[in-house]
């Protein structure tokens, strides 16, 4: 086959053990149209550099392990293809806002934690659930929440968003759509529970609505309408505790 | 060499099955301190990318014997109907504690949860989640897992080799990924749930983490692998990638066309096609809702007569959703649309989907009794590395999430019960088996110098032989070979030339030990599949093209010889209600 | 041995993308709908005082300056609003049944149709 046409990656290496600094590294990689940069990148490592480190699995964009910056712009690499920048070199960097571990690989520590913190998980007064049969839930009260139980955790929503670069404690979009997918969900009760995630300075608050994380996302989790609509809620909630602070839900 | 943590029960792997076992481990006792130790992150687990749906018996139509009979006759009846009745009979109670822990359930208007037919069930039974079943019921175990504080995890650590003193099993070594540390975990009881090797495979809906581990740790440890040779192949993957494509397109209505448009599974013992816009259209237990093996077998022989269509990747057949609308498809398939139009440049709302049979899923496993425990005390395993047995030579689709669920909790649970009897291990024992394997890696694989043998190339011709000696069609020459050339491979594979020394995250090490794993587990379903002499279900021989009941109605049970070829013997099936009979499919 | 990298984020982080870039802009225009607002104040302040006040002030406003100032103050609240406009629906998505209105319907329910309107009944009683 007469298929030589090739493309060059520039991928940020990080080796922490001799590197003090990054540094890139160009690639010469075989260009084919249905490539995508993960094929790129498994490309290099099985015959160039075994030493790239990265993160993958499904490449079907479901697991979330394998996000990258590509260009700057935060991506999953098992969905982004090389024909959309072909002939122009691509670069390859870690997700921003995160630690480097190695190479491409970020640490996540923070997000995970976050995540745990809004009690992700349905919360029942008193543990009452119907002990055979399921919780009856039409699909019009599945569809209240449907949107936020879409997120594949894959982190291109911290990537893109600057404040989250700025403020390290701030909760996040998918922390906050996750808390909405639950305090949506006909069959929780623990809205109050996580209000306190929510409710702080650095919860839903922190966010400025720049919009960026809802552009990136690849599920269409829309997780900038979470954080808004958790604004909203914090703020009806707070209202109906004034006004009715013995009675109000 | 750093100190060995200690805990109650250890899990390895954090997908379904594991995730479901460290729940029922940590609700078993308050006292109990579970760890989950995995090679990804959780959320990362292959469970993720199931997409049709759980079976179970939930509506008024059907019943628990409907669901076993479904279950029995789609084995091939190799399946042990002992454990077939206990899980067909727990399935519901799990898939509704999934929906109490907030899985969304896809609904009847009433709001009761719904159902939808699939392949080889005479009653539909599948309950689904739209097309992404696996990914929420990942997401709603993992999320409920983070309630228990008694559950520690262990996230990136890589397991290597099993600990065993004194006939029990009581730990496990691991490489703590970010930092290169080789790590040991002591324990009263150990759950394997690692998954399926799919990646033995060059066309897989598999990921890139499912490589036998799990299988190989029990095999090394002494412990036999049961029906290693029944790999099963879904018929609709997507060309090249092996993407896989759900059989809930085909529950959906969707039909499958050969070159010349002709629904050819008419052709094959599958009963007869209903016009699509027929309101009895998808018939179950006909045509496209047939048994996983049988459709498979067809694509071959439809190729064999020339009326597959050539594609970039080799030959595909056409499915057809177009008739399904977009509204249907948005709301019942609607990532099957995704999937299709990013990785096979087509709508399938307007355009047929080329699809092939890709390796999907390894009835064969970890050899367990019904409550997850391997005859090495201590020890279990559950999901798809187990083989309790209740998928025999086949599987029917949707079996598998309510399988992990469903022995995931039985082995959590007795896991539980035993370290609540038993004291804890002599540390030291283990203390001085995790410094030899400290060794073995350094020596093996950090430290070694030199080398001829790159990974991509042992991997890659593993991939090859397996797919042309143990595919779907298999022949004694054809497997013969495949023996030998994996054995070269593992010969070969003791000579790698490796380019990473660093200890930071080094995951050319991992995918050196994974090789290391799969050439292990496809060496020895190679020489399983060579000794069964006879067809039954996803186990085709040519030579042998009939199923042989009078010798062959057992399990083969392959124990790792110091030698390579395994040493195989048998165990009778379990027949308790369902004696062995035809599979009939077509009506 | 581990040694994480976190890279630096510079003060000019707004710079790096299109997108930072109008939002910032989007930020900038709250200035000019803050320094309008304080001139209205001025304005009916000095209504109150008596029409020499407030003639002074009339010619004031039709100064080059001023009238260069007032037109972009008109164009950053007209920036403003159409951004706003677009953000509502999800803020407060609309569900009917299983589904939700398109965000361009509510978009328009919400903000450009109450606007046209609420600007044409203006228009309409200045010009009287």
């Amino acid at each position: 086959m007469a298929d030589d046409k090739k493309v060059t990656l520039s991928v940020f290496r990080y080796r922490p053990e001799q590197d003090g600094e990054p540094v890139f590294q160009e690639y010469q990689v075989p260009y084919h149209d249905d490539w995508v940069v993960l094929d790129a990148l498994n490309w290099i490592k099985d015959n160039l550099d075994g030493t790239l480190a990265f993160r993958w699995s499904c490449r079907m964009g479901v697991c979330g392990s394998c996000g990258m910056m590509v260009d700057g712009v935060p991506r999953l690499t098992c969905a982004t293809f090389l024909r959309d920048y072909y002939p122009s070199p691509i670069r390859v960097e870690p997700l921003a806002n995160f630690p480097v571990e190695r190479d491409l690989v970020i640490t996540l520590d923070d997000f995970m934690d976050k995540l745990k913190s809004v009690k992700p998980w349905i919360i029942r007064e008193g543990n009452n659930s119907p002990a055979v049969a399921e919780y009856l839930q039409t699909p019009t009260q599945l569809a209240q929440f449907k949107q936020y139980s879409m997120c594949i955790n894959c982190m291109l929503c911290y990537a893109a968003c600057p404040i989250v670069g700025l403020e390290p404690h701030f909760l996040g979009p998918a922390a906050t759509a996750l808390a909405m997918r639950y305090n949506l969900d006909s069959r929780d009760q623990g809205a109050d529970q996580r209000q306190e995630a929510l409710g702080d300075e650095h919860g839903a608050w922190g966010c400025t609505f720049i919009g960026e994380c809802t552009e990136v996302c690849p599920k269409d989790v829309d997780p900038a309408a979470a954080l808004q609509q958790a604004k909203v809620a914090g703020v009806k909630k707070w209202y109906r505790g004034v006004v009715l602070p013995r009675g109000g839900r | 060499m750093s100190e060995a943590i200690q805990h109650d029960v250890v899990i390895i792997g954090g997908g379904g099955a594991g995730l479901r076992a460290a729940v029922a481990a940590a609700e078993a006792d308050p006292k109990l301190s579970v760890a989950l130790v995995s090679k990804v992150y959780p959320m990362r687990s292959h469970t993720v990318a199931a997409e049709g749906g759980a079976g179970a018996v939930i509506k008024g139509n059907d019943s628990l014997d409907a669901h076993a009979s479904d279950t029995i006759r789609g084995s091939d009846w190799l399946a042990d109907q002992d454990a077939v009745e206990i899980f067909v009979n727990e399935a519901p109670r799990q898939l509704i504690q999934l929906e109490h822990w907030g899985c969304p359930w896809s609904r009847d208007p009433d709001g009761h949860v719904a159902v939808r037919p699939f392949g080889g069930m005479k009653i539909e039974r599948t309950w689904f989640a739209a097309d992404k079943t696996g990914f929420h019921l990942l997401h709603s175990l993992f999320q409920t897992s983070l309630k228990y504080d008694r559950i520690v995890r262990y996230d990136e650590w890589f397991a290597t080799k099993l600990l065993v003193n004194d006939g029990r099993c009581e730990g496990l070594t691991a490489i703590e990924l970010r930092t290169g540390q080789l790590r040991h975990i002591a324990a009263k009881a150990v759950i394997l749930c690692t998954g399926g090797g799919g990646r033995m495979f060059p066309f897989t809906t598999n990921g890139s983490i499912n490589t036998g581990d799990g299988m190989a740790l029990a095999y090394r440890a002494g412990v036999a692998l049961k029906d290693l040779e029944f790999v099963q192949y879904h018929p609709t993957g997507l060309p090249g990638t092996g993407i896989l494509i759900t059989e809930a397109a085909r529950g959906e209505g969707g039909i499958l066309v050969n070159k010349q448009g002709r629904r050819y599974l008419q052709d094959y013992n599958l009963g007869a096609p209903l016009d699509v816009h027929d309101p009895r259209h998808p018939q179950k237990n006909t045509m496209e809702l047939g048994p996983r093996d049988k459709l498979s077998q067809a694509f071959m022989h439809e190729r064999e007569k020339g009326n597959t269509i050539e594609g970039r990747y080799g030959d595909v057949v056409h499915l057809d959703v177009r008739h399904l609308g977009q509204r249907k498809i948005d709301k019942k398939i609607p990532f099957v649309r995704e999937l299709c139009k990013n990785y096979a440049g087509i709508d399938p709302v307007y355009e047929l989907i080329p699809v092939r049979p890709v390796v999907h899923y390894m009835m064969g496993g970890v050899h367990t009794d019904v409550n997850g425990a391997t005859p090495l005390s201590g020890l279990y395993a559950a999901g798809e590395c187990a083989c309790v047995s209740i998928n025999g030579a086949n599987r029917l689709g949707s079996n598998s999430l309510a399988e992990i669920l469903v022995f995931g909790a039985r082995a959590g649970q007795a896991a539980a019960q035993l370290a609540l009897q038993r004291s804890s291990p002599n540390v030291t024992v283990l203390d001085a088996q995790a410094a030899d394997e400290q060794r073995r890696i350094a020596r093996d694989y950090i430290n070694k110098t030199g080398g001829s043998q790159r990974i991509v190339d042992l991997r890659t011709e593993m991939n090859t032989a397996m797919e042309s000696g143990a595919g779907i069609y298999r022949t004694e020459a054809s497997l013969k070979q495949t023996c030998q050339t994996l054995a070269q491979l593992r010969q070969r594979a003791g000579d790698l030339k490796l380019d990473d020394r660093s200890l930071c995250f080094n995951t050319e090490l991992t995918a050196a030990l994974e090789l290391d794993f799969m050439l292990e587990v496809a060496q020895s379903l190679a020489h399983c599949a060579l000794a069964r002499t006879e067809s039954r279900g996803s186990h085709q021989r040519t030579d042998y093209p009939k199923r042989d009941d009078q010798r062959f109605l057992k399990h083969s049970m392959a124990y790792r010889t110091e030698d390579g070829p395994p040493r195989i013997e048998d165990r009778d099936v379990v027949i308790t209600r369902w004696p062995p009979g035809e599979r009939v499919y077509g009506s | 041995m581990r040694k994480p990298y976190v890279r630096p984020m510079p003060w000019t982080w707004f710079l790096r993308t299109a997108a930072y870039r109008r939002f910032m802009i989007r930020e900038l225009t709250s200035v000019f709908i803050a320094a309008y607002l304080v001139f209205l104040l001025v304005w009916l302040h000095r209504l109150g005082e008596g029409p020499e006040a407030f003639g002074k002030m009339l010619q004031a406003t039709r100064t080059p300056w001023s009238v260069v100032l007032h037109v972009l103050a008109l164009a950053a609240a007209v920036y403003h609003s159409v951004t706003w406009f677009n953000l509502t629906p999800q803020v407060m998505p609309v569900r009917i049944g299983e589904e939700r209105l398109p965000h361009s319907a509510v978009a328009i329910a919400m903000g450009y149709l109450p606007w046209l309107v609420l600007s044409g009944l203006i228009i309409w009683g200045v010009l009287r």
